[in-house]
């Protein structure tokens, strides 16, 4: 929760610099709404809110969850063999230069408008870095210790499993981190070009075509605080495993 | 199992090694080099020291006698005095300690088992522990204890392998004088009666240990006298004194100096 505390400042100035712009410069509510404006709309509109941030929730929690299962094990897969590696790396490489955008209404097309579609985005947006940071760390375990447990006659996959993973711990960690900050990006992406009948970024996307600029701040301002609750969770696990990695 | 378990019991009788041939080294920052006619022998159940300057190729011929993958390679043979492989007879310990962080004192002492899947014989663990004078730190982790702790940990490792032949790459030059000297009397004792190489920079330590010193050399591999005492030798000894010294002056010797021969 420290991370929320230290960001709790920065959060204030944006709040005083927000409501001095819209003061002095007298702009009309419905471009850009003051502070207060948009906490009343947040209180009035709450079950509204509500409702629809529980969608993005789910799915956002799904899609670490999912993504973070396959992206560690594609990574203890690649890291099992090394011929597995040189054919698929290039391939998941190449995978990163499609733009995810793009897919979402393809995915809505086979996934449906439902929950499924957003969370197959949040999946694909956080895969790559889970993959990647775990990989590469999985492929920086200490030479020395590899060296000994090959004089010990250890198996490839008893080093795997027992030191290899073990060690690799603080980059799936870092991989984590990030995903946690992507997966709601997927989620409301999805929600955005996918087509959808509920979410946040579905009832943005809805307050703005009705100029309704007052509920689409308020639904943003949730988004980003179930964000940094996320990361902050999902730092605090990361952290553990850090710890318990280098034997603190 | 006498002693409390620690002499050597299932491992077999230590076997001497010999290995002849030429020790090529391709490319690399050191550029390409051969080192012919090796000739270096290790007798059984003795300490030899391999002493050398640093980048001379000492830990490439221990890392090819351990089966690991080196900067050079070996045309030629390692053979053991009972004909038999060298693999799985091995322990080895390295200048670092190599242990792993998330593993308490017992876990890091017993990794072997461990990795190979096979049961973990704690008393003998705890008794090793003990051995090496860190009873009651079973628990610790490797980050709470000094480096010197940390090495006997990796020696208490090394001898719960309890193979007959144990290759040292250095393995106290990490370590303060004072402590350096307590590894050394603490190795030389729960090594001995098997077949030990210990590659080094330093010669006062060859000469304080080694049964045997073998000088490396850019000139090549050359068998160096050795004090008459039997190691482990007084490090403040004359004798060991002077065996140092005349061991350091070869060191220094130009190249291709009749020294060296």
């Amino acid at each position: 929760m420290t991370v929320l505390w230290r960001a709790l400042p920065a959060a204030v100035g944006m709040l005083v610099v927000w409501q001095a712009v819209v003061s002095l410069t007298g702009v009309t509510p419905f471009i850009l709404p003051g502070p207060f404006k948009v906490a009343e709309e947040l209180w009035s509109s709450r079950a509204l809110i509500a409702e629809n941030a529980v969608i993005t929730a789910l799915q956002v929690l799904m899609g670490m969850v999912l993504g973070s299962l396959l992206g560690g094990i594609t990574a203890l897969g690649l890291a099992s063999s090394p011929r597995v590696a040189r054919m698929v790396l290039p391939g998941l490489v190449l995978s990163q230069a499609v733009p995810f955008f793009a897919l979402a209404p393809i995915l809505a097309l086979w996934l449906g408008f439902g929950m499924a579609s957003k969370v197959a985005m949040a999946v694909l947006i956080i895969f790559f870095p889970v993959t990647s940071a775990f990989y590469d760390g999985l492929r920086r375990t200490d030479p020395g210790l590899l060296d000994l447990a090959e004089v010990m006659g250890a198996g490839p996959r008893a080093v795997l499993w027992r030191l290899r993973l073990p060690a690799a711990l603080p980059a799936f960690a870092s991989g984590l981190r990030l995903a946690a900050v992507y997966a709601p990006i997927g989620a409301v992406i999805g929600e955005w070009v996918g087509g959808a009948s509920g979410g946040l970024g579905y009832l943005m996307l809805l307050a703005n075509g009705r100029a309704k600029v007052d509920l689409m701040f308020a639904g943003l301002i949730v988004l980003a605080l179930f964000t940094v609750a996320l990361y902050a969770v999902v730092n605090r696990g990361a952290q553990r495993l850090e710890r318990w990695a280098e034997g603190r | 199992m006498s002693g409390g378990g620690l002499a050597p019991a299932d491992g077999g009788a230590p076997p001497g090694i010999r290995i002849d041939g030429t020790l090529r080294f391709g490319g690399g920052a050191g550029g390409a080099f051969d080192l012919p006619d090796l000739g270096l022998t290790l007798e059984a159940g003795a300490w030899t020291c391999l002493l050398g300057p640093s980048g001379v190729g000492k830990s490439t011929l221990l890392r090819l006698i351990a089966g690991l993958e080196a900067g050079g390679r070996l045309e030629g043979r390692i053979a053991a005095s009972d004909a038999a492989p060298l693999s799985g007879r091995i322990a080895y310990m390295a200048q670092t300690d190599l242990l792993v962080p998330w593993l308490d004192v017992l876990g890091n002492v017993t990794l072997g088992a461990r990795l190979r899947g096979e049961a973990v014989d704690r008393a003998r663990a705890e008794a090793l522990v003990a051995r090496v004078g860190l009873a009651g730190r079973t628990m610790a982790k490797p980050g709470a204890l000094s480096g010197g702790q940390r090495q006997r940990v990796a020696l208490a490792r090394t001898l719960m392998e309890d193979r007959p032949v144990a290759l040292l790459d250095e393995p106290f030059s990490a370590l303060d004088a004072r402590t350096r000297a307590e590894m050394q009397e603490l190795s030389w004792e729960l090594l001995a009666g098997r077949t030990v190489l210990m590659v080094t920079h330093e010669p006062a330590e060859a000469a304080r240990l080694g049964h045997a010193v073998w000088l490396m050399t850019e000139d090549g591999l050359a068998a160096a006298p050795v004090p008459s005492a039997p190691p482990i030798r007084d490090g403040g000894a004359r004798e060991t004194l002077e065996a140092g010294a005349a061991l350091l002056a070869t060191l220094r010797a130009p190249r291709g100096s009749p020294a060296r021969a």
